[in-house]
């Protein structure tokens, strides 16, 4: 067998047979759909609870037999003594309130709303909303307007943005597509610093154990080193494809309950929308499921197979980029803290495209400045990514592909020649000067 | 102890041709050369900070010389020479997390070793070192001394004809020490060619058939160590003898004293033979005089050589004993 791939068969099986990788790789996504499922079960969970009832106190005799009962609150009325019904509260607690329609309600807008714990958001909106019905209607009947005229009159203009490209034209996902960037841009960051940094620590720890040139004297520095950084990259994809795989199987386990759930609630939504139309007075609208299914929606639009697969180019090609610059750096070092020196040149160009991205990249997706950074090998890798999202022309990415695939040829050479030299040298703190003597050593 | 196998024609294992080596300021091996018969023990000596490292390095194919070559049982030194030849580095080191069967596995196939092959030779080498229950214990479990036989039966578990070996002794336990000496003398009478690098002469100059001594990146001689021996011998010899009334002076053109010690009924003489000379023509005048016990020639040791050679290497040109 070929030794480059022995190395990267050791690289790669003692890094995946560790506990901590198993416990990572499973647990990231039991843990993102925990954390989904919890929203989501704490959402409805709010819902439910908000059986209410509230006792009316009307003063101003506007409201019998006006306000309408709603799926959360039952309005019930009652008479005369304020003090007493306080009580009442007090005693029931809980979901009870008190509320006191004063006199001139029509003047002064205002009503009083008692009870034990503060009102929720839901039961002000509630009985708010009853109470407007009411004064609407009054307010109408005044200026004798028919109030199902003017319901009936009631236009709306749907939207429905589409891009043109070369294969035709497609919805657009504006809002999706800033979301995937900017998830897109943190991971490829986070990852491309993890794994590199990976690369950084197994070195010293060969360098350190001595064990370095036991190897090196078997197989080429070259190959030694090469072989770590594909296979720590391996492991790195091997990460991702389990997460992307599990997160799915998960979603599909957990998530057909919910979708179906999604779907009856969108259901009950357009119907809802059709009472209104049709003006009837519905009130129990649930904005955030409505959120959902608009995520969902513009969701269906991104195209994910061509992020994904971007993605994984991208990552592997920044990552080996980076990985041979994280090699030279931990073959120039005795100990992880003494790597500062030489981080500050790798840190910066991935920082500076890192913060570039949210501000400037995702608001034009399209102009120089974005163009040239995802061209630029040390900044494509961010920068392409998150402008993939937005649709990008093939021959941009093949270019810039081809770039990264050039760059991490030079950056790996270059990496190379310091590291064949460093990973022997032991106890000596190393410059910038000393880094291009070593370049310049003979074989 | 030294008898190495014993062969009608002396094969050239490694051949060391005028081998430079320079780091950017400072030459670290400056026109080295030096040969190295297939069977033999040699020794590569010298302080520390000569060259050694980087010489043994050269021969490993870590790093490349800047001039010179060097060939290899009669082939310029290749890649493909790699796994014949087997290397126990001054720095030891393993990997700490590692299973040492998996551990061993792994070096000897980056050897060039089948799995099969690797698997076998290794439970033969366990089996022979008392370790068969190593298996999967990592490293960080072992104790020092236990670490360094791990560390030799990986140096040559692949079956190497070239064993080199750079301060093989530092860092055992003396009862490892010597279980190490045998496997080493063991494999060299199997055939094995070994070079034992060491900065302190007197562990392994009994060992070895011959040496290099190089100080300050300069060759200061090498050759078979009989023979540099004879080159330094000074003509002076011990003579023991039972106590007499009579008392021994040097004889002017015959030998003078060097030292003279009187230990409970004898005395032994430290006498330096004139130049022309011989042991006969001394014992022919003392026979009749003292009634001798003992006769024994003052060698120099490879240390005092070495002293000898570095105190005078600026005046004296470099004596080469072939």
């Amino acid at each position: 067998m070929n030794k480059i791939l022995l190395i990267i068969k050791r690289e790669y099986l003692s890094r995946v047979k560790k506990k901590s990788f198993l416990l990572v790789t499973f647990l990231v996504p039991l843990f993102l759909i925990g954390i989904y499922a919890l929203t989501i079960y704490l959402t409805a969970k709010s819902f439910e609870n908000n059986q209410a009832t509230v006792y009316v106190v009307d003063q101003s005799g506007l409201f019998e037999g006006k306000v309408a009962n709603t799926e959360d609150v039952t309005f019930i009325g009652v008479s005369g003594d304020v003090a007493a019904e306080k009580e009442r509260i007090l005693a029931e607690g809980g979901k009870t309130f008190l509320l006191i329609i004063p006199a001139d309600i029509e003047a002064s807008s205002r009503v009083e709303l008692f009870s034990k714990e503060a009102a929720s958001f839901g039961v002000q909106g509630e009985v708010s909303d009853q109470l407007e019905e009411v004064l609407r209607d009054r307010a109408y009947a005044d200026a004798g307007i028919d109030r199902a005229t003017v319901e009936s009159i009631s236009p709306r203009v749907n939207i429905s943005a589409k891009e043109i490209t070369e294969e035709g034209e497609k919805d657009s996902s504006a809002g999706a597509a800033m979301g995937i960037a900017m998830s897109l841009s943190i991971l490829v960051y986070i990852c491309l610093f993890l794994y590199g940094s990976q690369v950084m620590r197994g070195i010293i720890e060969e360098k350190n154990s001595r064990i370095v040139e036991v190897i090196i004297s078997s197989v080429k520095p070259f190959q030694l080193m090469m072989g770590k950084i594909i296979g720590i990259g391996l492991v790195g994809l091997t990460q991702f494809i389990l997460w992307i795989v599990l997160s799915s199987a998960l979603m599909g386990i957990a998530g057909t309950g919910m979708m179906g759930k999604i779907a009856m609630e969108t259901q009950v939504e357009n119907q809802q929308q059709l009472l209104t139309d049709s003006g009837v007075a519905a009130t129990a609208s649930t904005p955030e499921i409505g959120m959902v299914g608009k995520v969902t929606q513009e969701l269906a639009k991104v195209d994910f197979q061509t992020i994904i697969i971007t993605f994984l180019l991208y990552f592997f090609g920044g990552y080996l980029l980076y990985s041979a610059l994280f090699a030279a750096v931990g073959s120039a070092v005795d100990s992880e803290t003494e790597t500062q020196q030489f981080m500050l040149p790798i840190t910066i160009p991935l920082l500076f495209t890192y913060i570039l991205s949210f501000g400037v990249l995702i608001n034009d997706p399209h102009g120089p400045l974005a163009f040239w950074l995802s061209m630029v090998p040390f900044t494509s890798p961010i920068a392409m990514l998150v402008r993939v999202p937005f649709g990008v022309p093939v021959w941009e990415i093949a270019l810039s592909l081809a770039l990264l695939v050039g760059g991490f040829i030079v950056t790996t050479w270059v990496a190379g020649r310091i590291y064949r030299v460093g990973i022997l040298m032991y106890g000596k703190k190393a410059s910038y000067k000393e880094l291009v003597k070593w370049f310049r050593y003979k074989g | 102890m030294c008898a190495s196998n014993v062969k009608t024609t002396k094969h050239t294992m490694l051949e060391i041709k005028n081998i430079v080596k320079q780091y950017a300021n400072h030459r670290a091996l400056d026109d080295v050369s030096t040969r190295v018969e297939e069977g033999s023990i040699f020794g590569l000596l010298g302080p520390n900070g000569a060259g050694k490292t980087s010489l043994i390095r050269i021969i490993n194919q870590i790093t490349a010389p800047d001039g010179g070559e060097i060939y290899f049982d009669g082939e310029r030194l290749n890649p493909g020479h790699i796994s014949r030849i087997g290397y126990l580095p001054e720095e030891r080191g393993l990997y700490k997390k590692m299973e040492i069967g998996e551990q061993m596995l792994y070096l000897a196939q980056l050897k060039g070793l089948s799995k099969s092959e690797a698997t076998e030779r290794i439970k033969h080498w366990f089996e022979k070192m008392d370790m068969q229950t190593w298996w999967h214990k990592k490293v960080e479990d072992l104790s020092k001394g236990m670490q360094q036989k791990v560390q030799f039966v990986a140096t040559v578990v692949h079956q190497p004809s070239l064993i080199i070996l750079d301060e093989p002794f530092t860092g055992f336990d003396p009862v490892n020490v010597n279980i190490i000496k045998e496997e080493i003398l063991a494999l060299n009478r199997g055939g094995a060619t070994i070079i034992f690098s060491t900065h302190r002469m007197e562990s392994v100059e009994e060992l070895c058939d011959s040496i290099i001594l190089i100080n300050k990146s300069k060759k200061i001689l090498d050759g078979k160590v009989k023979e540099i021996k004879n080159t330094y011998r000074t003509n002076t010899y011990r003579v023991e003898y039972l106590h007499q009334e009579e008392r021994i002076a040097g004889v002017e053109g015959l030998f003078t004293i060097a030292g003279r010690e009187a230990t409970g009924d004898n005395t032994t003489l430290t006498i330096q033979i004139a130049d022309g000379k011989t042991i006969n023509d001394v014992l022919a005048y003392l026979i009749p005089l003292v009634h001798i016990h003992e006769l024994k020639e003052v060698v120099p040791s490879i240390h005092d050589i070495f002293v000898q050679q570095v105190t005078t290497q600026t005046t004296a040109p470099i004596r080469d004993a072939q």
